[in-house]
Order: structure tokens, then sequence, then C-alpha cells
């Protein structure tokens, strides 16, 4: 029956909100009385964030030394230039007048180090690195992969692994620290287990099933610029060698700013009051491209390493956003009185 | 099939596409030649009736369509820069990922050009698979088959109510005199039935069919000969085209001339129009600047990693040397490195942007075709969008051109008054009768609660003069009187149908009929209301209407007192004109009934009952030169030759015999003048009647030159019109009529909105100026306190004003009036009437620059007796010289032109057939609907798609940006931050659709506010939202968001042991929320679907980011935001940069809603007043105002001088609500 009446008004648009545009809507309007509490709000709490991420990071010490050698005073000046001295070692002395509260991080730095530009990152052979036999050997110019050029095979057609500019390039300056107790030097701890990211260590990176490892190795070529091959990277543990050994994780994970600093080693007693020695082994040449070298010491918070400008950067926008209020209220209450003015 | 050399092929085929070219064809009957193989055929080189409409084939989709896509530039631009990045040295991204973006972009198009094509075919196969009636010399009868099987040379029976399956030559019809009617709706929507006759002489029946074997015929453009009986006939009087329906004929028989492709109806089906809105070519341009940042960007990092290169000492370690260990010179890397860069940056071009804004413009146009307010329950009829892409103009509108009849007129004629011989008949009663049934219709209306009573159609009912009708009763013998009836009941082209023969609608190409109504359905009404309305109105509506007028107006009197013993009621005219109808109704009523017509005879049955049949020597058809028609008649009883003339009162009056001496015939003449003009002052549409009486002679040697201008091949149409102007002299008026068109529904009330809105509307007419002058008053263009200059001249004084000096001493004047400051606000508002001498004057090139600038300043303008291509020429020159938005409104034939050439062509599906329909953008059944279609759909369409680009380039560029930056901590060699999956992501998936959304649904103002405050349509107009400006400052935006998006992060993280894709997740996640944020904050009204959208692209993106950093390994990005997610600093780091990234446009927002008093800000805060309260608002500040425009006047406190009256005016207005708003 309905059907029947229809028969003429099929074309009639179906009147629902959703057709007819009248959905139940929501019309906030930003005007000055609805926004100043929410002002109000916001910068209150950012200044109390502000205020702990500025008395979190006030309470964390960063003890940061440059040993690059460039200046003549420098304890490292002899070593700078690495291609005349090999295996240079240098030794740098500091003291400390209180407490260094554990666990301290000790991180090496570089600058002007372009880690993140793309042909370096992308020279690696992943297959490799998970630990695929398969990419170890010459195969016919597929394996290992192409991206490793020019770092992929030596002159004699072996493959490099680990293949790629990116582990050719790796850091292999070596540190101990020593603490002078009444002039005997006492080797200070350093704990180099979990350094590197957990799922870089346990899953993405894998060694070869291969025992000993070094026979994975065979009929390939430690990288250029490595004076050990993967698999003695660690003499004192078997089990951190190869694509695993923590130094290596750390390193292949490309840093993403030209200044950055990575995880060594931590101490995780702290650092007592005292004069400290840290011998360095001199190797890795940083002049060719202006860069400089250093050692930090540092604790941590949950916040991460000491960072003043997150905290100072809440206090100021959540003040900037209380002023802002009181500016809104001078808004409001004048354009509710213009009108009884006029 | 049988062997045949491959040259006798191809000679075949060329023989085959000769005879296609030619425009002579040779056609013989097939019937000979059945069952041989086809390649004996001797129609075999023309194409069969199938048709086949589709662009691709199945096999072949893929490559065509890729062609196809490849023609647009920018598809061309992004498949370059992912070819380019599989060139090693430049490379930025894995080349297959680079492949992603341009794949679904393409994939995406072919998917709905292959939905599109599908739609296509099926429709095809539909018609092709209709059956047909085709003789076979085997079965000696028709047998059914299906149209697509249909060939040139066969013959095709088609019955009642069937479609015509191909072009066909007519030659038989059922009807003995060997008519056959058509109509034509399909084609041109014309429902008027149109006749054509059997080839005659080639009497063929079904028995007899020997003949047909004979038929050879040889078609030539414009006429046709046959071999066996040698004729040349008119073809479009013998020629079924193919598609329109055959009406109360029981069958006909037909050649088939043409077939499939090669007919008309198949030739004149062109594809959609393509028009390019304003807005899309503003985009262009910005585009261009996109593209010449994106260009500087590069060479930036180009120059930036030459430095880069150049600085260092030595080669360090972290260069990557080439495969032979030699570095590139840095000039070349940095060669190199300007393409990567573009192909790293490339999204700044928005690539998605050309495919987002066609979803968007299909989502608003989904919503427009679905609303309500634009449907007609009285057709049936939704509006039409033709045009897909110009959506967005209709909220920029700042001129409208406008039809008036059928337009802002019903276009439903009604009989109103008369004046024969000089003598005036008012038929008073017809108001009082017409009041009546108003009231009757509208209680049924409201009893019934539907739709139902179409109210206007009882009106074709004329209501007789009584001292007309005594006038006639009184007289016997044939005197003027009866010649006035006959000559409305004869001239004409009105086809006669019993209303008894029910069309059949349910045709399969039947689209178009929907939206057209049965013009003579009246009879169906007429019992209910004449036994009905009597009672029940003279009850009801007592106090209205006086007992005695109700007494006068009875409605049975009229029927009862005339009406023969006959079955008059159920005939039915299907006339081509409203007013020939309404003219031939009157005839009848008075007693002359048209009883049938046939292209031979016309018989009219006399109010006593006895049936005149009268010989159609000739018809004079009308046309828009001479403004008039002719029907040469023999009389059957006197002899006598008579030619009955019908036309506007011009082109009569001026034919006009001048007896010498005869004062009676002048005084006539005079009187009817003045009647014509006191109709023409009362808005009613006037035709002058005469007649002429020739004798023999004179009709014989007209007749030979008739005959020899319709054989005549060159020049054919204008030998005809001379030679009906030639008979048309000496004429001998009988009277005049004056016929009302009403004014559609709510007229006044769209015109007057549409003008608060700030659009100029002027009114175009064929009319007199009288007339037009009548309806503008009606309708409210002009209003009574109007200053109205009336531009007209007659011919002769043409000459003298193109010669004078002075020629145009108007513009100046009327200058120096509205700029005195004391006239500013006491000026009037000025209006233009013209008429079209006059205006073919004004558009001469040496007055077009005067015209233009006189015309801007007047309110409306109105333009009368103007022809199409006039019409058509004023559009284009406001367009071109103003470079304002035109829109032309219009429903006839006439109108097309005028359609055509505005920037938005609106049709009227009105009474004048489908024409303006068909050339039109948008489809609407009634004016009215042109009020919310543009100040609702209109202002929303443009307001949505200029925010949605904005910030679709905003959000790109903001993206893009932080890539950028980073270049500068990356030596410039064009690495990324942001694992490139994810970033393709980003584009694709995570902020593609909320800006889609956006563009489909924001609504920035109610409908309810839009309608009431006309004057937001302003906002649009001119440069509205989407200008330079804006664009400028959301990039400005943009780089300052990706700064803080990229900067923020890198102070917290400077120096510290942050790897890179651990970098990079806090940035993209960044730069995520200040891009969903930032439309959150510009998203003017939220929805559930809103809600929805948001929140699920944000969820979106954590679990697919989530997911991938689980799922590959090998992604360098491998557990990053897992990691990341565990961070306190993340969350932080992320709630400041999206804070201090969006507090500047949020402060902007504030402000501008706290202390600028823009309209649209306003409005927007009436908006979340409750409903009650704001329409309350809306109508007090509605009367408000209306006193503020009478007091503005005196009170004329110092307004800007340089805004023009209407703007300053409204601008007052608006202030001044804006107090009342405060007040509240």
């Amino acid at each position: 029956m309905q059907k029947k009446e229809n028969q003429e008004v099929e074309n009639r648009p179906d009147n629902t909100a959703f057709t007819q545009q009248r959905l139940p809507a929501w019309q906030p309007i930003l005007s000055a009385g609805i926004v100043i509490p929410l002002f109000v709000l916001v910068g209150l709490a950012f200044i109390g964030i502000g205020v702990a991420l500025f008395v979190t990071s006030r309470n964390l010490h960063v003890l940061e030394m440059d040993y690059t050698g460039v200046e003549k005073t420098s304890p490292c000046f002899s070593c700078s230039d690495p291609i005349k001295q090999k295996n240079c070692k240098c030794s740098l002395s500091f003291e400390l007048d209180k407490l260094f509260e554990g666990p301290v991080f000790f991180y090496y730095g570089l600058t002007n180090y372009f880690q993140n530009q793309r042909a370096y990152g992308v020279s690696k052979d992943y297959n490799q690195l998970s630990g695929d036999l398969d990419y170890f050997t010459f195969f016919f110019s597929i394996v290992p992969d192409s991206t490793c050029k020019p770092y992929r095979y030596d002159v004699n057609n072996k493959p490099i692994v680990p293949c790629g500019s990116l582990a050719n390039s790796m850091f292999n300056d070596t540190f101990n620290l020593y603490q002078m107790k009444n002039g005997v030097k006492e080797e200070v701890p350093l704990d180099g287990k979990g350094i590197s990211w957990w799922t870089d260590y346990n899953i993405k990176y894998r060694n070869p099933s291969v025992n000993p490892l070094r026979n994975a190795f065979n009929g390939t070529v430690k990288p250029l610029y490595w004076s050990k091959p993967a698999y003695e990277l660690d003499p004192t543990d078997t089990a951190n060698n190869g694509f695993i050994n923590q130094d290596f994780l750390v390193w292949m994970r490309r840093s993403a700013l030209p200044n950055f600093r990575k995880l060594y080693r931590r101490i995780t007693d702290g650092l007592p009051a005292g004069n400290y020695s840290l011998e360095i082994s001199y190797n890795y040449p940083v002049i060719a491209f202006d860069g400089k070298k250093k050692v930090a010491f540092s604790n941590v918070s949950w916040m991460g390493g000491k960072n003043e400008f997150l905290g100072i950067a809440y206090l100021v926008i959540g003040s900037l956003c209380l002023v802002m209020s009181v500016v809104m209220l001078i808004i409001y209450h004048w354009r509710n009185s213009s009108p009884d003015a006029n | 099939m049988p062997w045949m050399s491959p040259l006798a092929r191809i000679r075949d085929a060329l023989a085959g596409q000769r005879a296609r070219d030619k425009d002579l064809r040779n056609l013989v009957s097939n019937l000979p030649y059945e069952g041989l193989d086809k390649w004996k055929q001797p129609n075999r080189h023309f194409r069969n009736n199938g048709i086949k409409t589709t662009k691709y084939s199945v096999l072949f989709f893929i490559p065509m369509n890729l062609f196809e896509q490849f023609h647009r530039l920018a598809n061309l631009y992004f498949v370059g820069l992912a070819i380019l990045n599989f060139v090693p040295v430049v490379q930025a991204f894995e080349p297959e990922v680079a492949l992603i973006p341009i794949c679904v972009i393409l994939a995406l198009t072919a998917i709905k050009d292959a939905w599109e094509d599908f739609r296509r075919y099926k429709s095809d196969k539909k018609l092709n698979r209709l059956p047909c009636f085709v003789y076979s010399s085997k079965e000696k009868c028709f047998v059914e088959k299906r149209w697509k099987d249909v060939r040139v040379g066969d013959f095709v029976k088609v019955e009642s109510n069937d479609i015509v399956p191909a072009d066909l030559l007519l030659l038989y019809t059922s009807d003995p005199n060997g008519v056959c009617h058509i109509e034509t709706a399909n084609l041109d929507g014309e429902t008027n039935l149109k006749q054509r006759r059997a080839v005659p002489g080639v009497c063929i029946t079904v028995s007899n069919t020997d003949i047909l074997l004979i038929i050879h015929a040889v078609i030539r453009t414009g006429c046709l000969g046959f071999s066996h009986p040698d004729l040349v006939l008119k073809q479009h009087l013998v020629y079924l085209k193919g598609g329109c329906t055959v009406r109360n004929t029981g069958y006909a028989v037909g050649f088939v001339v043409y077939a499939g492709h090669e007919t008309k109806a198949m030739l004149n089906n062109n594809g959609p129009r393509y028009k390019r809105s304003r807005l899309e070519r503003r985009l262009n341009i910005d585009v261009i600047f996109c593209i010449l940042l994106l260009f500087t960007m590069c060479i930036i990092g180009s120059l930036g990693h030459y430095l880069w290169l150049e600085s260092m000492p030595s080669v360090p370690l972290y260069l990557v040397p080439q495969t032979d260990g030699h570095l590139d010179t840095p000039s070349l890397s940095s060669f190199y490195k300007f393409f990567s860069m573009i192909i790293l940056l490339q999204v700044l071009i928005p690539i998605s942007l050309y495919v987002s804004i066609e979803l968007v413009k299909i989502g608003q146009i989904y919503f427009i075709t679905n609303d309500l307010d634009l449907y007609d329950e009285e057709t049936d009829a939704t509006i039409q969008c033709k045009a897909l892409n110009i959506t967005e103009d209709l909220g920029q509108i700042q001129y409208i051109f406008s039809d008036k009849t059928g337009t802002l007129t019903e276009n439903k004629m009604v009989f109103r008054r008369c004046s024969i011989m000089g003598r005036e008949y008012p038929h008073k009663e017809n108001e009082c009768v017409r009041r009546a049934l108003k009231m009757y219709i509208y209680k049924i209306k409201i009893l019934m609660f539907t739709k139902s009573l179409p109210p206007n159609q009882q009106e074709t009912e004329v209501i007789l003069d009584q001292k007309l009708l005594r006038q006639i009763r009184g007289t016997e013998k044939i005197d003027a009187y009866q010649d006035f009836f006959l000559a409305l009941a004869i001239c004409n082209t009105v086809v006669v149908s019993m209303a008894t023969a029910k069309r059949l609608r349910s045709n399969p190409l039947d689209t178009l009929s929907s939206l057209v109504r049965r013009a003579g359905s009246w009879t169906r009404l007429r019992a209910p209301i004449t036994s009905e309305t009597s009672a029940n109105d003279l009850t009801t509506q007592g106090q209205s209407v006086n007992q005695t007028g109700g007494q006068t107006c009875s409605l049975h009197v009229p029927p009862q007192g005339t009406a023969p013993a006959v079955p008059a009621g159920k005939l039915c005219y299907e006339a081509e004109s409203p007013d020939e109808a309404a003219l031939v109704h009157t005839a009848k009523a008075y007693g002359f009934v048209l009883m049938s017509r046939t292209p031979d005879s016309v018989t009219v049955q006399l109010p006593s009952g006895a049936q005149l049949r009268f010989e159609v020597l000739d018809t004079l058809s009308f046309d828009s030169n001479r403004k008039r028609m002719s029907v040469l008649v023999r009389h059957p009883i006197s002899k006598q030759c008579i030619l009955y003339t019908k036309g506007a009162d011009y082109a009569i009056m001026e034919l006009l015999e001048t007896p010498y001496g005869e004062k009676q015939q002048k005084a006539i003449a005079s009187d009817t003048q003045q009647h014509l003009d006191c109709y023409a002052k009362e808005g009613l549409r006037t035709l002058c009647i005469a007649k002429k009486v020739l004798c023999d002679g004179e009709y014989e040697s007209w007749a030979v030159q008739r005959q020899h201008a319709l054989a005549a091949m060159d020049n054919r149409e204008q030998l005809i019109m001379d030679s009906a102007v030639q008979i048309e002299t000496n004429l001998c008026l009988l009277g005049a009529t004056g016929v009302e068109d009403r004014l559609q529904d709510s007229v006044p009330d769209t015109v007057m909105t549409l003008r608060e809105a700030g659009i100029q509307v002027w009114v175009l007419t064929g009319d007199k100026p009288e007339t037009a002058v009548n309806i503008g008053y009606a309708c409210r263009l002009l209003e009574q306190d109007d200053l109205v200059i009336n531009m007209s001249c007659k011919s002769k004084v043409r000459s003298l004003i193109s010669n004078s000096q002075r020629k145009f001493p108007l513009y100046p004047e009327v200058r120096r009036y509205s700029e005195d400051p004391r006239n500013v606000d006491t000026t009037p508002d000025i209006s233009l009437v013209i008429d079209g001498r006059t205006l073919t004057m004004l558009m001469s090139p040496d007055l077009r620059d005067r015209f233009v600038d006189l015309a801007r300043h007047c309110r409306s303008v109105l333009c009368c007796r103007v022809t199409p291509l006039q019409k058509s020429e004023v559009v284009k020159l406001i367009r071109e010289k103003l470079k304002v938005m035109t829109l032309a409104v219009g429903d006839g034939a006439n109108d097309v032109n005028m359609i055509q050439a505005a920037d938005i062509g609106v049709g009227i599906s009105g009474q004048e057939g489908m024409q303006a329909v068909m050339a039109s953008d948008f489809a609407i059944s009634r004016f009215k609907h042109l009020k919310k279609l543009l100040l609702v759909h209109g202002h929303w369409c443009y307001s949505r798609l200029a925010n949605m680009i904005i910030y679709f380039f905003y959000k790109n560029a903001a993206n893009v940006n932080l890539l950028f930056w980073y270049q500068f901590f990356c030596g410039f060699t064009a690495n990324a931050m942001i694992d490139h999956w994810l970033m393709i992501f980003f584009n694709l998936l995570f902020t593609s659709v909320p800006p889609i959304m956006f563009g489909i649904m924001d609504k920035d103002v109610s409908a309810e506010m839009l309608l009431g405050l006309p004057e937001l349509y302003r906002t649009g107009q001119g440069k509205g939202e989407y200008s330079f400006f804006t664009f400028w400052i959301s990039m400005l935006d943009a780089f300052y968001q990706s700064l803080v998006a990229f900067f923020i992060p890198y102070f917290t993280y400077r120096g510290s042991d942050i790897d890179i894709y651990a970098f990079g997740t806090p940035l993209n996640t960044i730069s995520l929320f200040t891009i969903l944020l930032h439309l959150s904050i510009e998203i003017k009204a939220w929805t559930i679907v809103h809600v929805f959208i948001i929140l699920g692209s944000v969820t979106l993106y954590f679990i697919v980011t989530l997911a991938y950093g689980v799922r590959y390994l090998n992604y360098s990005g491998y557990w990053t935001l897992q990691a990341q997610m565990v961070d306190p600093m993340f969350y932080l780091v992320c709630l400041i940069s999206t804070v201090i990234a969006l507090l500047p446009r949020y402060l902007f927002h504030v402000l501008k809603n706290s202390i600028t008093c823009s309209p649209i800000v306003e409005a927007r805060h009436l908006d979340t007043l409750e409903p009650s309260t704001r329409d309350q608002w809306i109508k007090e500040w509605r009367s408000f105002r209306g006193r503020v425009q009478d007091k503005t006047s005196d009170v004329s406190a110092s307004p800007p001088s340089e805004l023009k009256p209407t703007q300053s005016s409204s601008e007052l207005n608006i202030r001044l609500g804006l107090v009342l708003f405060c007040h509240i």
C-alpha cells in the first residue's frame, strides 16, 4: 500500500539526519570566555611539569671531557694523528670533589660525525647481521648485498663480514678508568652488559649458529679498518662476540644528530670523590672532519640525562599561558563592556 | 564465411567507409538478400543497431586507462619522480616505496573509471537487448528480434507506446490518414505529441509486402528520394528518430535508415561537459607556488650539500665512496642531491589533493541531491547535478541572469481577458473563482495532509464572461466574434489526443519523463471540483467571497451552459507552448471545440453542435524573427481561403491593413492597442489575433512560390520565411488576448533574499517591457520607490542616437547623483529597464563599457524583448568586463545560450521541455530552490572546499618541512629520520581521511542562519576565504609548526645518545597531532562522524606504527615506538611541541572570535543559542532592519562615501544587528 502511494515520490530523498546534514553537532567557538579557564589550567599544569623537570635535571651531574688532542696542552695531543701513532695511548686525569652517585653512565661522544647520512646508513647487509650464513660468501655479486659497496669485497674478492661502511667505521677507542688512591691506581669496574637495546641484542642481530663462532667466518675477511675480526671483539667474554657484541650494537644504532654520545659502560656503584685517571687507547681518527672526541660521565633519572631545556620550555610556556589568560580576561572585559559604553 | 582475398576485403572496407561518409545514402531493402552471407549484403557497410558507449574493453582496460591517466600532467610528474628514484645516484628512498603513492592514486582513479564504464556497459546491454519486430521474408511476418540485430535496410514494426529502435523512414501506420504520433520526451523532454506522416505513395500493408522488396531509398541531408515513386519529401515529416516513443497510433512500420551510432540521437549525445571552477584555477596558481617553493628548498639543499662537502679538510670515515673507491666531486654530488631532494620533498606538491578534491565534490553533490528542501513533490524531482566539479562556484555568485517565463513564473497560462473588435471583456469572474479554488485546494491539501493536488492545473479551466457569452449566443451568422474563436481554435499546432489513451510511463529510457508533468491531465481533476467546490466553498467561504460574487462565478454554469453532448471532456490537448493550450481551452469553453487535427485538416465543433472540417492549406510555423504563426485554411462552407494569424502585438500591428477612410478599423486597432497596453500593465502576456481572406488566384500564385521554397536546396529556411512574410500582410485585426502567467511559489521572497545576499539579479525576457516591469514589481525585483530608468528607443531614432554626440548621457548623471554626498542615503535604488533594440546598441563596442558601468550601479536590470543570442551576449559581457561569477537560470530552449555562457547554468525542468536542463550544470524544479542551493549549499561547498584545500597545502608543507629541517643536520644528504613506509602511510592513511571528511561535512554556520541572514553569503563572493593571503598565512603557519615540531625535540635530544629513528618517532607523532589538532581547531561543527574519524586516524597511526615496528625485523625502526612509548620524555616532548605549535593558530582564532565582528563569527555565536531563541532573534532583527532601512535615509550620519549604497547599508545593518544582539 505504501509502495503504491510512493510511486510518484520514488525520487524523494531520505529524511535522515545524516542526508539532511542535521546530525547533532557541537559547535565550539574559541572565544575569550571559554579559553581563559583552559589557559589557566594548561599554564598551571605546564609550570608544574616544568618545575619537576627542572629540579630533576638540576640534580643530575655531568662530567664531560674532550680528549681529541687538538690543542698542544691536551694530554692526547701526541695521539691526535693516528696515522703516525699506532696503538697510541694517553691518559686523562680529573678530580671529583664529591660523590658521583651511581649508576653513572660512561659515554663516549663524537661531534661533527654524520652517522645519519643516507648512503652511510644503508651501507650494511641486514641478512648478514641476522646471522644468515648464505650472505657470508661470495655469490655472483648478489651476496653480500650491493648496498655494502664499496666495503663489500676486499681486493682479493673475498667478502667482508660484516660488510658495509657503517660496520667498517666502528668506533675503536677503548677506555680504562682508574681511581688514584694514595698514589695507587685502582681500576674502577666498568659494566658493559646491557648497554645496547634489548631487541637489538636478543632479536634483531644474531650470530650464525656455528660453534665455535670463528668457523662461520671462514673464507671472509674482517672490515678494512678493523684491527680484530668480529668473532674476537671481546677477548674477555666469548658470548660478547660477533654481531651481538654490545659495542658493535651500540655503534650500529645510528645516531640522529651529528653531535652525539654513545653509551660505553656503566658504573653501577658510582664514583666516590677523589682523583681519577682515564686511560685511552687512541685509535679513532677525527681530525679528517674537524670532529671532536669526548668522554662523559653522567647519572640519569626517569627523564634521561641532564637536559634543562625541556624544563625551561615548560616553565616559559606555562607562564605564557597564564599571561595569556590575563590578556584574555582583559579582552573579555573590554568586549563585554564596550557595547554599553557606546 | 567463404574465402575472400585480403585485397577484396580492403577494397570492401574502403567502399564501406566511402558509403558511410557520403551525405548521399543509397539504401536497398534487405529482404531479397535475406539469408545470404554477410559480405554479400548490400547494406553491409552501414553499422548495425548495436550501441557501445563504453570507453574501455576488458582486455585493454589497464593500458588504455593508464594512457588516459597519463594525459594529466600531475600524474606524469609523479611517475617521473618515481622513475628518478630508481637511478642509484639520486635515490632517496627504497625505489619500491616511492612507487606506492602514485600506484595508489592511479589505482583509485582506475577503479572509479572502471566502475563508470561498467555502468555504461550495463545500460548498453540493456538497450541492445530490447525487443523489436523486424520483417522476415522467410516467415512472411514480423518476427521478434533484439535491438542490436536490427540492420540498415530492415523493416521494423513499432507498436504503440514502444520506443523506436533506430532512425526510421515511416512507410505505413495503422492510422487511415497515415499519421503517426510520437513523443520525443526521451530525446528532448518535450511531452507534447508530434505528428509524422507515412511516405505518401508507398502504400504498403502488412499483407501486401511485395513492394518492400523494391524499395531503394536515397537519403540526402535535408531531403529524401525514392527510386520507386520518385518523391522529394521534407525529411523531418516522415522521419522517426530513434529513441522517441510512438503514441496514439496502433503501430507503425518503418525502413531503417540510420542505425546504432549513426542515429541522430547518438550523434547529438555529447559527453558531459567539463568546467573548471574558479577555485580550482586559483588552486593551480598555488600549486605553482608550491613548485617554486620546492625548487627553492631543493636548491638550498643542494647548495648546503656542496658547502658541507667543501668544508671537510679530508675524507672522513663516514663518507661512502663510489665502488671504485673515489668520491664524486662536491659539485657533481650536490647536483645529484638536487634530484634526491625533489624525491624526498615531493609531497610538498600535493599529489593526493586532486583525488581528494574529487572525492569531496562527490560527497558534496551527494548532500545537495539528497536535500529534501530541493525536492519538488509535485514533479517528484530532486535537483540534478550535471556538472560535478563546480559545486563551490555556487558560493561565489555575484550576478544572476534569469529568464522570466517558466523561471520566475509558472509558465502555466491562464486565459484572463480578451478584446474582440475593440471591445474589452475583462472576465472579472475569473478572479474570485480563482481565489475560491485556491482556498479549496488549500483545504484539500490540509485534509489529505499530502502533496496530492497540483494547485495550478485546474486553472486551465476558463470562467466565461457572461457578456461575451451572450454576444456569441446572440448571433448565428459568422461574425468577427466567431472568427476570433475559430482563430483561437485553428491557429495553433495543438494535437488532440484522447485522455483515455493513457500513456505507459514505464519504459526503460524514461529517465527524464518523471520530471515532466503531463500537460493535459486537468481533465481528470475536473469532476471533483465542479461537484465539490461549489458546495464546499460557498458554505465555508462565506465571508471572503460575497454571495452574489459566488453566484456569478458559480462553477457549474459554463460546462452545463455550453457543453455539447459530445465527449468533449475527454479531449486532451497537447500543445507545444502553454499559451496555445490556454487559448484552445478558451475557445473550447466558449463552445468552439477543436475536435481533431491532422496535417491536412482541422475539425472544429461550433457552439451549435455542428462540426466544421477545415482543409489546412498550409501552416506557417512560429519563428522568433517573425514572432507570429499563421494557418491557411479553406472554409468548408464558403470555400474561402482564410489566413488566421496569431502573434506578438507589435508583430501583428505593423502588418494591419490600412483601409483608407474606414475609420472603424482604425478605431479597433487603436482601442485594441489601448487594451493591450492595459493588459501588459497587469502583467499579462498579450497576443493579437488577425485574419485575412485571400482570393483563390492570390493563393494559387503564392502556393507555387511556397512549393519552390520548400523544395529549394539552398537557403531553404530563408526562402520559407520570406514566403511566409509575403502572405502575412494586410491583415484584419480580430482582437487580442491576455493570458496570465502566475509567479511561482515564493519568487519575491527568493529574489529579495538573493539581493540581500549581495547578488545582482537581472531578468532577461522576450516579453514586452510593460509586462516585464509588472512582473518585476510583482517579484520585488523593482521596488515602488526605486528610480527606474527606462531605456527604449524606436527603430527610427536609432541612427539619431548613435550619431549624436550625447550618445549615452545617463551614466554620468547617475554617477553624479549617487556620488553626491547629500544623496548617498536618500538615493533610491536605481533600476534599469532596457529593451532589446536598445540593448543591441548598448552592446556595440563603443558603448559597452559605459553600459556595464551604468549597469553595475543599478540594483536590478530588466532586459525585455531580447533574443536568445542577446541573452548570452549580455551574460558574456558582464562576465568578462566585471570579472564576476555569473549564474544563468532558465527553463526553455531560448535560455540554452545564456545557460552555457554563464559560469554556472541552472536549468528549470518546467513546461518547456528539457533543452535547458540538458545544457545546464544544475537542474532544479523551482526557482525558489535557488535560494537554498546558493545561500546554503553554495556557501557550505565553497567554505568547505576552500578550507579543505588550504588545509591540504598546510598539511603537506608542515609534514615535509620536518624532513627539510633535518637536512641541516644530516649534511643535506636527503636522508629521512622517519621510515619511508611510515612517511608514505602518513599521507595515505593517517591524514587523508580527516580533510576529506572536513571538506564534505563541515558546517561553519547552520542552514537556518544562512537562510535567515542572507548577508552571510557575501563572505564567499569576490576573493572569499580562499585567497592569496590565506594561502600564505597557512603556509607560514606550516613553516612555524614544522619548526616547532622539529626543534623542540632537537633541543631536547641534542647531544644525547638518541638514534635516528627514535628521534624521528616523536617528530612524526608531533606532526600527526599538530596536523590533526590543527584540523580540530578549524572544524566548526563536530558530529559523531568527525570524532570517529579523528580518533580513528590517531588510533590507526599507533596501531600501524606499533604493528609495523613489531613485524618487520629489518625495518630500521624496529621496536622504536614501543621503546619510546615507555619513556615519559616522549610524552612530555610531544605534549609541549604540540601545544607550542598550535598556540598561535589557537590564539588567532580566539582573538578573531573575540575581537573582530565578522558576520560569520556573529552568526556562529547565534547558532549556539537555542533554536527558538535564534529564530526569534532572526525575526526581530529582520523587522528591526526593515525599520533601520527606512531610517537610515533620515539619520544619514556619515557613512563612508566610497562604499556603494547597498553595501554600506548592509554593513551598517550587520553592525546594528550586533548591537541588538549584544543587548539580548
